[in-house]
């Protein structure tokens, strides 16, 4: 006898005992939203055939608090998150895994519009989620619901991209306007909750990605700046690739509505997170075709070309400012914290 | 953003690049007094911009960098109190007390809550009737005021589970303990801008008439301080020594007096303990016996602490402009933003920090 | 030591009001700002309260100067003592 749960109150720990009670929300709740052949087998594993080449693979854990804000929720965010890991390698996105931690009482309501969230990512990057899971921990245990999400994609021949091929020369590509997303998930938290008509910029980039390495051979490193915003993703490649890297404050686009919220909280923009934004490397001659191709896009329209990468202050990012001082931009320390002085 | 843009602008600056560059003709060591200066100064990357000649020192108006390790300690042990709840602006939260700090704290358990005002804190308290709220209270004059305004708030209101720790302080002492130090030579002071906004320019005309040494309130976008360095440059060439607002739109010569009597009304001032000064008398502000419910000092059995300021640190010297972040023998070996073992690097106002990160750079 | 950013005042409810500057809004307090505020004045807030209006002629006093090069000397302090 099938029950109905949809919309009927919240997870309890039945749900995650592996018996019927389980089934039922797999059945209801998730197998509809990513219907595919691999997942309808329920078998212990997906099986999947991926053509000749490099396989990329990543990983990621998601347990952003809010779990709803504008322009999305953990479940957009899930699904782009692995999917822009695996382009800023240069790898196309195949086959997705997603790994649940629902705490119990989170309502069944909520789960739906994740999973929806998902699905949509999904249906957009063109990818699948071929194997899951699902488990209930106590009240107080998560918060409300932790994902984790497994990625794989190909690599074509020729494409070689990683964080330590960066080149004296190359210049540096930012998609688009910097720390919305950040910013949109501040103005959620309680205590801090100012009003924004920002909204996050969670979004899948692989086809953005795609179109430019059709225009280059010659991308070299690519990254995607989340935590820690631009100013630590610049470090990391400054570092791995053993380069300088210089900005230029004047080219960095970035939205009135953030810049006014971090002089409010007294936060630095270059630290604050994105989710559909990427930062890519290329050979000077190559860098105007792929800005162009770039903005044809829906995600790079506001793409600029924001600095270079020098032979010296190697492992360190400096920074042209807009008064025509210079000043070096750190890796940022952990969580950026509101500050009144 | 209308009030800022227009003092960002480049043009502008290198116009005042100019006229300092003109006006100076000899050696001259500016202090900016506030921590937020230090901050806009290095963040424009303004002191390559200036000649060599004139030498930008950081003042102790850094709340973070001057509260002493007792305080920190103080405010930890509250934290582990059964049902407390923290309250604080997110500047202290990385502070190191003796052992450890208040963010350290949160993973044994401690509940501690950035907020934003004061007011936070105080409907904190309101919606958590069984908890008892400490606000940890920060800041010289600027943001002293906005406690005392939420403290009366609390009084009138018969809010019994809220109160205070006081490690306000207030600035004149440091000032004139500045320049009554035979060690400290300061040719100029940039006057903090929002403390002024509260207090007026009284203290500086002291400064000005009794030691000269002229004094501008700047504000703190890049053009509000190069113009400061330009009128500072230009008194000391011409051996005057004035007070001068630059910060025009938002200081007054006679301050805020209403912010004030709040604040009297609430705090009186009571000796207290600077890092890297010593005790300074009459310094720091404690809440007044008609407050004392909302006093967490007088409420709260806070176990004495030996709290001890770390060896090797020269915090109180960089805090005096009498040596820089390099004449420290743990500067970037032993403490870094990283692992910050004394205050000047660990607020990212604080001239260590500021050193750190601009170190090594050297764009001729 | 004091971060303050000048905003917009938008709506007043008693010692409370809701600011904006660049889109973002805010709550904010009055209640230790020394002048009447009225929607559309501008603000310098700090720690979430506004200490102090700005005054459009101070503030283009100083923008002013600038445009005459800035070689004109400030007002000095206008009580008379210098």
């Amino acid at each position: 006898m099938k029950q109905d749960i949809r919309g009927k109150g919240t997870i309890t720990l039945d749900h995650g005992g592996g018996g019927r009670a389980y089934r039922e929300l797999i059945h209801t709740y998730f197998l509809p939203r990513f219907a595919n052949p691999y997942l309808e087998k329920m078998d212990d594993s997906a099986v999947v055939e991926i053509p000749q080449g490099r396989v990329a693979m990543t990983t990621d854990c998601y347990v952003v608090d809010p779990i709803f804000f504008p322009g999305g929720n953990i479940g957009s965010l899930a699904v782009c998150g692995t999917v822009n890991d695996l382009s800023v390698q240069g790898a196309r996105p195949l086959f997705l895994s997603a790994g649940f931690i629902l705490e119990e009482g989170l309502s069944l309501n909520d789960l739906e519009k994740i999973l929806i969230a998902m699905e949509e990512a999904c249906r957009e990057a063109g990818v699948i989620i071929v194997t899951g899971d699902t488990k209930v921990v106590p009240k107080g245990k998560a918060d409300k619901i932790f994902i984790n999400t497994t990625g794989i994609g190909i690599i074509q021949p020729g494409v070689d991209i990683s964080g330590s091929n960066a080149k004296a020369g190359d210049k540096i590509i930012l998609s688009g306007t910097m720390g919305d997303h950040g910013i949109a998930i501040l103005s959620q938290r309680e205590g801090l909750a100012f009003d924004t008509s920002l909204k996050s910029d969670v979004a899948p980039l692989n086809h953005m990605v795609r179109q430019c390495l059709t225009m280059s051979r010659e991308i070299h490193a690519m990254r995607d700046p989340t935590r820690g915003g631009v100013a630590a993703a610049l470090n990391e490649i400054a570092l791995q690739s053993n380069v300088g890297i210089r900005i230029n404050d004047a080219a960095i686009p970035v939205k009135e509505e953030v810049r006014a919220a971090c002089e409010v909280l007294g936060l630095d923009p270059l630290s604050v997170a994105n989710e559909g934004k990427l930062l890519m490397f290329v050979v000077p001659g190559d860098a105007l075709r792929v800005l162009e191709e770039m903005r044809k896009n829906r995600y790079g329209k506001g793409a600029q070309i924001i600095g270079e990468v020098i032979p010296d202050y190697r492992g360190r990012v400096i920074m042209a400012t807009a008064m025509g001082g210079t000043r070096i931009i750190d890796m940022p320390l952990g969580e950026q914290l509101p500050r009144i002085c | 953003m209308k009030y800022v843009d227009e003092f960002r602008n480049r043009d502008i600056a290198e116009r005042l690049v100019k006229r300092i560059r003109e006006a100076c003709h000899q050696r001259i060591t500016l202090m900016e007094v506030c921590g937020t200066h230090t901050v806009a100064i290095h963040r424009n990357g303004l002191p390559e911009l200036l000649p060599k000649e004139i030498t930008l020192i950081s003042g102790p108006g850094c709340p973070v960098c001057v509260t002493p390790v007792s305080d920190i300690d103080r405010a930890i042990a509250l934290s582990q109190k059964d049902g407390v709840i923290i309250a604080t602006f997110g500047d202290l939260l990385r502070v190191s007390g003796s052992q450890t700090s208040l963010l350290k704290q949160c993973s044994l358990g401690a509940d501690v809550r950035i907020v934003y005002s004061a007011y936070d804190a105080f409907y904190l308290a309101e919606q958590n009737p069984e908890r008892q709220v400490v606000f940890l209270g920060v800041g010289f004059e600027t943001t002293a005021p906005t406690v005392a305004a939420v403290i009366r708030r609390a009084r009138e209101a018969g809010l019994n589970n809220f109160s205070v720790l006081s490690m306000h302080k207030v600035l004149p002492p440091a000032l004139l303990s500045l320049v009554t130090s035979p060690q400290v030579k300061i040719n100029g002071f940039i006057c903090p801008g929002h403390v002024s906004t509260i207090i007026g320019t009284g203290i500086y005309k002291r400064v000005a008439a009794d030691f000269h040494i002229p004094c501008v309130v700047a504000g703190f976008e890049p053009v509000d301080i190069l113009q400061a360095i330009a009128l500072l440059v230009e008194q000391i060439e011409r051996g005057e020594a004035k007070v001068e607002i630059q910060y025009l739109r938002a200081v007054s010569p006679e301050g805020n007096l209403k912010a004030m009597a709040i604040m009297d009304d609430v705090f009186e001032t009571s000796d207290s303990i600077w890092r890297g000064f010593g005790m300074l008398p009459q310094s720091g502000l404690k809440l007044k016996a008609d407050y004392a419910q909302c006093d967490a000092e007088r409420r709260y059995n806070i176990p004495p602490v030996k709290s001890q300021e770390p060896p090797g640190c020269i915090c109180g010297d960089i805090l005096r402009g009498i040596k820089r972040p390099p004449d420290c023998s743990l500067f970037k070996k032993l403490c870094t933003p990283d692992n910050p073992v004394g205050a000047c690097m660990v607020s990212s106002e604080g001239t260590c920090a500021a050193y750190y990160q601009f170190s090594g750079v050297n764009i001729a | 030591m004091c971060l303050g950013i000048p905003m917009q005042i938008q709506e007043i409810n008693g010692n409370a009001a809701l600011a904006a500057v660049g889109g973002t809004s805010r709550k904010i307090y009055l209640d230790v700002l020394d002048e009447e505020a009225k929607v559309g004045d501008y603000v310098i807030v700090h720690a979430g309260f506004a200490i102090h209006r700005i005054d459009e002629e101070e503030a283009k006093e100083t923008l002013k100067l600038f445009e005459d090069a800035g070689y004109i000397a400030l007002n000095q302090d206008t009580d008379g003592s210098s």
